[in-house]
């Protein structure tokens, strides 16, 4: 079992975190969402252009490219958080650009050696996804896609062909972490993607409190929160781990008392 | 002027080694171009393909497009002879192909006409657009006026408060104006800013993207769209010389004059071709526009092409005297052509631009776009590769009434 699907495969819903990386003490920040409960850590890699994400993640990939934040850093924290947490998975969200300057081989590589487990990549649609994604898997990583409330039947089946790990839901036709889906709708778009794929499937764009992850928690497999961390590493700067911990605490006793 | 050239078939065919037969099915410019787009905007842009291959072989459109660029735009625009500018650079006849003379004074409105009726065909409601110097959000105001839909224009926050006139513009034509304050707020933030409004609204609007760039199918229908103006020149050239030009050339920032221009004549042998970029203060000092000489390929904005950006793939500020070529990247069809080597790219600073400016002014008595000043100002670095009995045509894609704040800014003069 990888690490992913073992994450999966606890006997409660999984809690996904994201925060990005370089911004504040990211090491200290990605302990305390493990220590709140956290059962998959997604690391945000900084991006000039980040033009899937709201307000709260552009000024993340602002502080963090401020303070000088590179791609070998990047690797430097995921490879210093495999060795403080051997079993937790983690996984690296990001653009194209950043992942393919050196080339897709030397990234998924590079990625592998650092002891990440999956790669979200948000603009390499499976209609250009013949050099990153073999890349990915050639060297055991998994390639996690995005399905969204566009992705209509007929288009799903090219959306999973080659998605391993799991399946991200964006439950919201929009940025990160500015409107949140109707209940109603994510339960009808998560039954409808589970009737097509065996991977799990976590919901995720807009979920920021313990009620809303509850609530997802009852059809999904997992729970995304992004935004909500952010914004408490933006307010609280080095004060962030014990904020951090509070939250995914919050979110993640929510989702294990709901699935 | 009788013939009509806009729509019309006088020229020859793409044939088998045709430079004219890009981008394939899956829109790539050999390895550049393509749809780098998040999976929300993904069947989204699959459906404007759909739509814009029905339009394109929907003949009433066709006409439709054809009828407003003529009674609308002010089509075709005149070739022209610049004499005088020909006597002082002493070699090549000098024709200027005059968009500058169209409705909103450049090339921009081409384009803008085409995707609105490609809008309303698909019953979009609302048009939103990028705009960085502003020519572009006015052009785009300008349609939705004319056919009475609303209209949303980002733009950097950094250009609104350099562009007042063209904020005003926008504004009189009904058009709401939203700074972005994001990056360093100019046309690629606006880009970004376009983009997530787009995603979060993708039922009812229509993005008019301002030049041959983005995710496919974009920079093609932007290319077929402004390919008025080399099919336009093509024809004015035989009637009026009875040949073909031997050179092209035209500014290039997203590309979609100079591609407009070229296209026509890709699959001309003997027609040369220059596209010149905006090497700001040099490409050596780094503050530049110059995406082929001084960058590298990479992802943004929906396609894959010569981008400015660092070792980690992040992406670097353009700079340029003319806010219209500002921009870290270029349209994938110029990065391909540039592979290929069918085009040549040439970098001309904000002086050597600046220069020429005023030279054309006085010499011909138009103020032409500090865009197209940098094509203007490439003209003495070619004119000794070709004889007096040959052409070279330039295009002058905009007019320069937009940049004489900025020109008189650099010439130490108050306004």
């Amino acid at each position: 079992m990888t690490r992913l699907s073992s994450a999966f495969a606890k006997p409660h819903r999984a809690l996904v975190t994201f925060i990005t990386a370089g911004d504040g003490d990211t090491a200290a920040n990605l302990d305390a969402l493990v220590e709140g409960g956290a059962d998959v850590i997604e690391l945000g890699m900084p991006f000039t252009d980040p033009m899937a994400d709201g307000p709260a993640i552009q000024a993340a990939n602002i502080r963090a490219l401020g303070a000088g934040t590179t791609t070998a850093e990047v690797l430097r924290i995921a490879r210093e958080f495999r060795q403080r947490h051997p079993d937790v998975p983690l996984v690296l969200m990001g653009y194209a650009n950043p992942m393919v300057r050196r080339g897709p081989e030397w990234f998924a590589s590079a990625a592998a050696e650092a002891g990440v487990d999956g790669v979200i990549c948000v603009d390499i649609p499976p209609e250009e996804d013949d050099a990153l994604g073999p890349a990915l898997r050639a060297a055991g990583i998994a390639p996690i896609r995005l399905a969204t409330p566009t992705t209509d039947a007929a288009r799903l089946p090219q959306v999973l062909e080659g998605s391993a790990g799991f399946l991200y839901y964006v439950s919201v036709a929009g940025i990160t972490g500015k409107q949140q889906a109707a209940q109603a709708s994510i339960d009808e778009a998560v039954r409808r993607l589970k009737a097509a794929t065996n991977l799990p499937v976590a919901v995720g764009f807009g979920v920021r409190t313990p009620e809303q992850a509850a609530a997802i928690a009852k059809v999904a497999d997992g729970v995304v929160v992004g935004s909500a961390l952010v914004e408490l590493v933006g307010e609280h700067g080095k004060d962030a781990p014990e904020h951090l911990r509070k939250l995914t605490s919050a979110l993640a006793e929510a989702i294990r008392t709901a699935g | 002027m009788t013939e009509h050239p806009n729509s019309s078939g006088n020229q020859p065919p793409a044939k088998a080694n045709s430079f004219r037969q890009m981008p394939d099915s899956r829109g790539h410019f050999g390895t550049y171009g393509g749809r780098y787009v998040a999976e929300t905007l993904m069947p989204l842009v699959l459906e404007l393909e759909r739509e814009y291959r029905a339009a394109k072989a929907d003949a009433a459109f066709q006409q439709q497009f054809d009828d407003l660029l003529e009674h609308y735009v002010g089509r075709p625009s005149p070739l022209y002879f610049a004499e005088r500018l020909t006597e002082a650079l002493g070699g090549a006849q000098m024709w200027f192909k005059r968009e500058e003379l169209n409705h909103t004074g450049a090339h921009k409105i081409n384009n803008c006409i085409g995707q609105i009726l490609l809008a309303i065909r698909m019953g979009k409601t609302r048009i939103i657009a990028e705009t960085g110097a502003g020519q572009h959000g006015v052009a785009t105001a300008t349609v939705c006026a004319r056919f009475g839909l609303p209209c949303t224009i980002f733009m950097g926050a950094t250009d609104v408060a350099r562009q007042q006139p063209n904020v005003f513009r926008m504004k009189l034509l009904g058009a709401e104006v939203v700074p972005v304050d994001s990056g360093a707020a100019t046309l690629k933030d606006a880009m970004n800013e376009a983009l997530r409004h787009w995603v979060a609204h993708v039922e009812d609007t229509f993005y008019i993207i301002g030049t041959a760039a983005g995710p496919h199918p974009y920079p093609e229908l932007v290319r077929d769209f402004q390919s008025v103006i080399g099919k336009e020149a093509r024809a004015q050239m035989l009637a009026r010389t009875g040949r073909l030009p031997d050179l092209l050339v035209a500014a290039v920032g997203g590309g979609s004059n100079a591609i407009g221009l070229f296209h026509p004549f890709l699959d001309d042998p003997d027609v040369a071709m220059v596209g010149v970029e905006a090497a700001g203060h040099g490409i050596d000092s780094g503050q530049h526009a110059a995406s082929l000489t001084g960058g590298a390929p990479g992802v943004l904005h929906g396609n894959k092409t010569y981008l400015l950006q660092d070792e980690d793939g992040q992406i670097t500020e353009a700079h340029s005297i003319s806010a219209g070529l500002d921009y870290p990247g270029i349209g994938p069809e110029h990065a391909w052509l540039y592979e290929s080597g069918r085009v040549k790219y040439l970098p001309i600073g904000d002086d050597e631009a600046l220069e020429a400016f005023q030279l054309c002014c006085r010499l011909e008595g138009i103020i032409p776009a500090l865009e197209s000043a940098h094509a203007l100002a490439a003209l003495p670095k070619l004119v000794g590769d070709y004889g007096r009995d040959q052409i070279i045509l330039v295009n002058v894609s905009g007019r320069g009434d937009k940049d004489i704040f900025t020109v008189a800014d650099k010439l130490g003069v108050k306004i």
